[in-house]
């Protein structure tokens, strides 16, 4: 009775693809945060560019945002997302064929980017490195992405749709079009690898930061948002705190992130309305993201002794008190004044990285513990592993943010100062380069930890699968005999 | 009547009327969901929607706790 209900949950859902892209995930993680751990240690000891092309920082970085972002945070997003559309609708997901292609599509497409740009192919545009054909394959996959997951939706069995589908969809919809918008180029010919921007001057950069930015909101917020308004609950064994509060803070966010991206761009050749535009748009969305922080923590209102027991809740508590830290910080920096001592200095990089380590990938880490188990019918290996990969990653991220604000406010004064007798700089930028070594090196340090935090995640998680293959066989061998016997 | 559709027509003010149309949408979403006693349990119901195949998963547990 009890194995045929397992079996029940296995064939109701697609698991196979779930389990293909959670996997996936944990492979381009622990290779895009390794890429970025070494170029960070090239940013603190330029030696060990070699020079070799290939591995020089300016070809690894790209390499290391196209891993983490779309290799393991999209992974961890179609997996997330294929399975809660199929536990909130209790439907099948639709297509077999058509879900195995988005994860070939996908995996294709995250690696033969993080190859060519390793050859110094790229299209150098932000986020979307990605050359033409590559650009061509994203947007196949993720039509396919968004009529599977459509189609799912129309087979559900509830009348509602889940609040986090409506996150997760706002995502692909808002994917597809920056993606398609973005990257509107002409090849040099058909053979070549070479393209060139629709757009120029301003206009470009406009493009670019509209992309960017929202790529940010939809991509690395909204999704996740959809991420934690189903593994929150579940994992704390208690519903959303507020409905409601969860379609204002989906609506509010859809109005407002799309007005934001020029705030990338101030003190710019872009007209100064714009400027002012992007910046109190940016201010208005502090609202919404603290209205959702506050949401998921007071999830677990009346249930906080289970932070003491679980450190699955732990990942999920802290990720979403760093998406309330860096929803602060991001309409700060984005204020005129503010981003006139922030941006070009690493204040930036280190913002960027609390919202991605703290936010995106604790949150990512929370909803695979809790979603790995069930897909392969067991228990977690160990949970002494997840309490340490916890630790470490927390560690390995305020040690990164620190350093990035002393370092990037630290640059943003020396570059800002001059001698107001002869209105000279007052330092050179060699000196600032200096000043930089130390954050760099304790920035390499947190992320040590956190690479060794994903590393533990990946043997963690192995070694469920194959207990859970060994429990299967188990349980295989004690039929058979029962089948002898009989 | 017509000045004011023209006036609406014209592309210089649609940053204006898109933010118009987004404002009073939005607003009107806000009073949606935050009027009627009613709806208000209607709509926080859904929260549960999580939950409704726990049953399911938790029987495929304890054939984990049972094999232990």
């Amino acid at each position: 009775m009890a194995q045929s209900a397992a079996v029940d949950t296995q064939q109701q859902y697609n698991y196979a693809i779930i389990k293909k892209f959670s996997i996936m995930a944990l492979v381009w993680g622990v290779l895009g945060m390794a890429a970025g751990l070494y170029a960070a240690l090239e940013l603190a000891y330029p030696f060990l560019n070699f020079n070799i092309p290939e591995i020089t920082f300016g070809r690894l970085r790209p390499v290391h945002t196209t891993l983490v972002i779309f290799g393991f945070g999209g992974s961890a997003l179609f997996a997330t997302s294929y399975y809660v559309v199929q536990r909130t609708s209790q439907a099948r997901l639709y297509g077999d064929g058509l879900a195995n292609f988005t994860f070939w599509g996908w995996q294709l497409s995250v690696g033969l980017g993080a190859l060519s740009y390793m050859f110094g192919i790229t299209q150098s545009r932000e986020y979307a490195e990605f050359e033409w054909p590559i650009d061509i394959l994203i947007t196949l996959t993720w039509v396919a992405y968004f009529w599977v997951y459509v189609q799912t939706l129309r087979r559900r069995s509830q009348p509602h749709i889940y609040v986090a589908n409506w996150f997760y969809i706002s995502f692909i919809l808002a994917t597809a079009i920056l993606h398609i918008f973005n990257n509107l180029a002409i090849p040099v010919n058909l053979f070549s690898l070479k393209s060139y921007s629709l757009f120029s001057g301003v206009q470009d950069a406009m493009t670019q930061w509209w992309y960017g930015h929202n790529a940010v909101g939809f991509f690395l917020t909204a999704a996740f948002l959809g991420m934690m308004y189903y593994f929150v609950p579940k994992q704390a064994g208690r519903p959303v705190y507020s409905y409601r509060l969860s379609i204002i803070h989906f609506w509010a966010l859809a109005f407002l992130y799309m007005w934001v991206g020029a705030h990338h761009l101030h003190w710019t050749a872009l007209p100064d309305w714009t400027s002012t535009l992007a910046a109190t748009f940016s201010v208005m969305l502090l609202l919404p993201s603290w209205g959702g922080m506050i949401n998921g923590i007071m999830t677990l209102s009346g249930a906080w002794h289970k932070l003491r027991t679980d450190p699955i809740m732990l990942f999920m508590i802290t990720a979403l008190s760093f998406y309330g830290m860096s929803t602060f910080e991001g309409p700060l920096m984005s204020l005129k004044s503010v981003n006139a001592l922030s941006h070009y200095t690493d204040w930036t990089i280190g913002h960027v990285h609390s919202g991605a380590l703290g936010w995106v990938a604790l949150i990512s880490f929370g909803s695979l513990y809790h979603m790995v188990p069930r897909l392969y019918d067991t228990k977690l290996w160990s949970l002494r592993l997840v309490y340490a990969h916890f630790f470490l990653a927390t560690i390995g991220i305020v040690l990164y943010i620190t350093a990035m604000w002393v370092a990037g406010i630290g640059q943003g004064l020396l570059l800002r100062a001059f001698d107001d007798q002869f209105g000279t700089l007052a330092y050179t930028f060699i000196e600032t380069v200096t000043f930089l070594h130390k954050p760099y090196v304790v920035r390499a340090l947190g992320g040590a930890f956190f690479v060794s935090g994903i590393v533990l995640m990946a043997v963690n998680i192995a070694m469920t699968i194959r207990q859970a293959k060994v429990e299967q066989a188990a349980i295989e061998a004690k039929i058979a005999s029962k089948l002898a016997r009989a | 009547m017509s000045e004011l559709l023209r006036w609406i027509g014209q592309f210089e003010n649609s940053k204006i009327v898109a933010l118009l149309i987004f404002f009073v949408t939005f607003c009107a979403i806000i009073i949606y969901v935050f009027t009627g006693k009613r709806r208000k349990q209607r709509l926080e119901s859904y929260k549960y929607i999580p939950f409704e195949d726990d049953e399911k998963e938790s029987r495929t547990q304890r054939k984990v706790n049972d094999d232990e």
